[in-house]
């Protein structure tokens, strides 16, 4: 217990005081942004209600990138992934809502959300599975790719005729994915952990989920003990990727209801520090991304009251990693180091 | 088409492809430096958006790019003393940090503007060109090539200097055995750590200025977020240049071309929408990494820490 105290609370306690510092020097009350911050994303009902909606999207992502990193595929395309899956969603939703009952047109729309993840990974897959070539790049070209085909595709294609805003036409609130009860917080947020719980249970507890573990571990090894890992990698970056996808229909389904032009979210880089504080866990990234759920929702309102803009939220997040790297390695030594 | 082919046109391309190359042939150079050594140098992204930062605030305060740009190099290479201290000595996560220092950068470089300038965007004087005599006569290529600011001509030289450097000095031996062997490095009694923090100051160094240069002379203006993927694809070109800086640069050159081509088309009065235009180098990136990929060689130790004596 004290080790998690040390690893992961103490570096987040130190992130939030250094972050501070940085808005102290900039001129603005750390204390008040923070007090904002928690009032308006977790003390008010509007805001909680708004945060565990909000948490849906990072969830999914965060299940995306536990497979991919737990594989030791390093699938950093997840933002490209996610806004292609929404753009297309985005388009279809409105027009399946028409025809089909609305039970069917979202699971429908979920189903393709994924398939256009899915879509975006194929060829990073085939570079890394039969050329080796680093997927690190190859995922972050295909998201700065697939960013600006969003837009191409929002403005040339799907764009919604009857306004002059390049934007995709509007869900009808009714048609989106319903409410958990009585309260304004959208059901994708049960999709994320239903899945999230998921991913855990599929790579900790099963024999797919060892295969991938051991990709991960040594490919080597993996081959050695006569694993198919090309086709191995494939699902990885499918299942990694469809995740990502279904994270944006997610959020087009249960919060936005369209895409605007220049829409994008970019959840991928900051969930990245998320799930290896959740030390790629999914039981341990349920309650962090609700931090960080948090964190925007709050740190929306807190930014326009006090006039700072909205991209501290980076710098905590960035300050939050770095602690926490450091934080593991010196666990690491010590442990080494140490008796026993 | 045939308005495609006049000499304006390809001047304009030209023009464009060298003013848009320079900072991704700086980056690219860098990254070569830390990929030799055996670091993989995700940060140098979040360098380069330092760089664009400093040099474009000490060039506007000052009026003098030459400080700029010694702020730009100071500003990248700040940003690499962290990436060397977390990951060089202390052994953490290449891709991690990395991430979290581009991250970190994009930040409050968007938070120091805004407190500084809030939502203005001050323009830069125009940096003044150096015409080669003689050479900036040649048709068409002349006015592309050889009329540009004097910064241009130095990073060409970078080139052949990094080039003389990795062939035939005894540093341009340790960068390399840093990067393939480590072990056999330290036992001929050369510091590995030295060698590949040395080397990522230097991609910091390299990648500050190729920021500097994007702000000061490509945009004239600092606007958060502006390097936009730069540090990335010069990752790629020093993937794909396999250790050579002149291919670093044909690469840089290419991927220039693509980028400039937005204005080039507006020049001959084609209206293509930008998003579309956005896409071609990253699409040109991967074509190449489609074609090349078996091809593109990377450090034997590349991304591995190391801990003398461990195996």
């Amino acid at each position: 217990m004290s080790r998690i105290v040390l690893t992961a609370f103490l570096p987040f306690i130190a992130a939030i005081i250094l972050s501070g510092l940085v808005l102290w020097l900039l001129g603005a009350n750390p204390v008040a942004y923070y007090t904002i911050v928690v009032q308006r994303g977790l003390f008010s009902t509007g805001g909680l209600q708004a945060s565990a909606t909000h948490m849906a999207a990072p969830l999914l992502i965060g299940a995306s990138l536990i497979v991919a990193f737990r594989a030791g595929i390093w699938n950093l395309g997840g933002d490209g992934q996610f806004l292609l899956a929404a753009v297309v969603v985005a388009a279809a939703a409105p027009n399946m809502a028409g025809i089909l009952p609305r039970w069917a047109a979202l699971s429908l729309c979920l189903a393709l959300g994924a398939a256009v993840g899915a879509a975006w990974s194929v060829l990073p897959a085939l570079l890394k599975a039969y050329q080796g070539v680093n997927e690190i790049i190859t995922t972050l070209m295909m998201t700065f790719l697939g960013v600006s085909l969003a837009n191409v595709l929002v403005k040339l294609v799907f764009a919604d005729p009857h306004t002059t805003v390049p934007q995709t036409r509007t869900l009808p609130v009714a048609d989106r994915l319903p409410h958990v009860f009585h309260t304004t917080i959208s059901s994708g947020l049960l999709v994320g952990v239903i899945t999230i719980i998921l991913v855990q249970l599929v790579m900790a507890r099963t024999a797919f989920g060892l295969k991938l573990r051991m990709v991960g571990a040594s490919q080597k090894a993996a081959l050695h003990a006569g694993l198919p890992v090309p086709r191995l990698i494939f699902s990885v970056f499918g299942l990694s990727a469809a995740l990502a996808g279904l994270a944006g229909a997610v959020d087009i389904l249960g919060v936005q209801g369209n895409v605007r032009a220049d829409w994008n979210p970019a959840y991928t880089l900051t969930v990245v520090p998320l799930v290896f504080l959740a030390r790629l866990n999914g039981f341990a990234a349920i309650p962090l991304m609700f931090l960080f759920a948090i964190l925007s929702i709050g740190g929306e309102s807190a930014a326009r009251r006090l006039g700072v803009p909205n991209q501290f939220t980076l710098v905590v997040m960035a300050t939050l990693l770095i602690l926490l790297g450091v934080s593991e390695t010196l666990d690491q030594r010590r442990r080494n180091g140490g008796p026993g | 088409m045939a308005a495609l082919l006049t000499q304006n046109f390809i001047t304009a391309l030209l023009l464009g492809a060298v003013t848009a190359s320079i900072p991704l042939l700086l980056a690219g150079l860098g990254e070569q430096i830390s990929e030799k050594a055996g670091v993989l140098n995700i940060g140098i992204e979040g360098m380069m958006l330092m760089g664009a930062y400093a040099g474009f605030l000490l060039a506007y305060r000052s009026g003098s790019p030459w400080l700029g740009f010694a702020a730009g190099a100071a500003g990248g290479a700040a940003v690499a003393a962290i990436m060397a201290l977390l990951c060089v000595f202390a052994g953490l996560n290449q891709v991690v940090i990395g991430i979290a220092l581009t991250l970190g950068v994009q930040g409050l470089t968007a938070l120091l503007h805004h407190v500084q300038f809030s939502q203005n965007y001050p323009r830069l004087a125009d940096f003044g060109v150096l015409k080669l005599p003689a050479l900036s006569a040649i048709p068409v290529l002349g006015p592309a090539l050889f009329q540009q600011p004097l910064c241009v001509y130095l990073a060409w030289l970078a080139v052949p200097a990094l080039g003389a450097i990795f062939r035939a000095t005894h540093l341009g031996l340790s960068l390399q055995a840093a990067g393939d062997k480590p072990a056999a490095l330290d036992a001929a009694g050369v510091d590995v750590v030295i060698i590949r923090g040395g080397a990522v100051l230097a991609t910091g160094l390299m990648a500050g200025l190729g920021g500097a240069f994007m702000a000061e002379i490509g945009a004239g203006i600092f606007v958060p977020f502006m390097t936009n993927g730069n540090g990335f694809i010069g990752i790629v070109l020093a993937m794909l240049a396999r250790g050579k800086p002149w291919r670093v640069l044909l690469g840089a050159m290419l991927f220039g071309a693509c980028l400039s081509i937005t204005t080039a088309l507006q020049v001959a009065g084609i209206d293509v929408p930008t998003d579309v235009i956005q896409m071609l180098p990253f699409a040109a990136v991967l074509l190449a990494l489609v074609i090349f990929g078996r091809q593109a060689s990377l450090p034997a130790a590349l991304g591995v820490h190391y801990l003398r004596g461990a195996r």
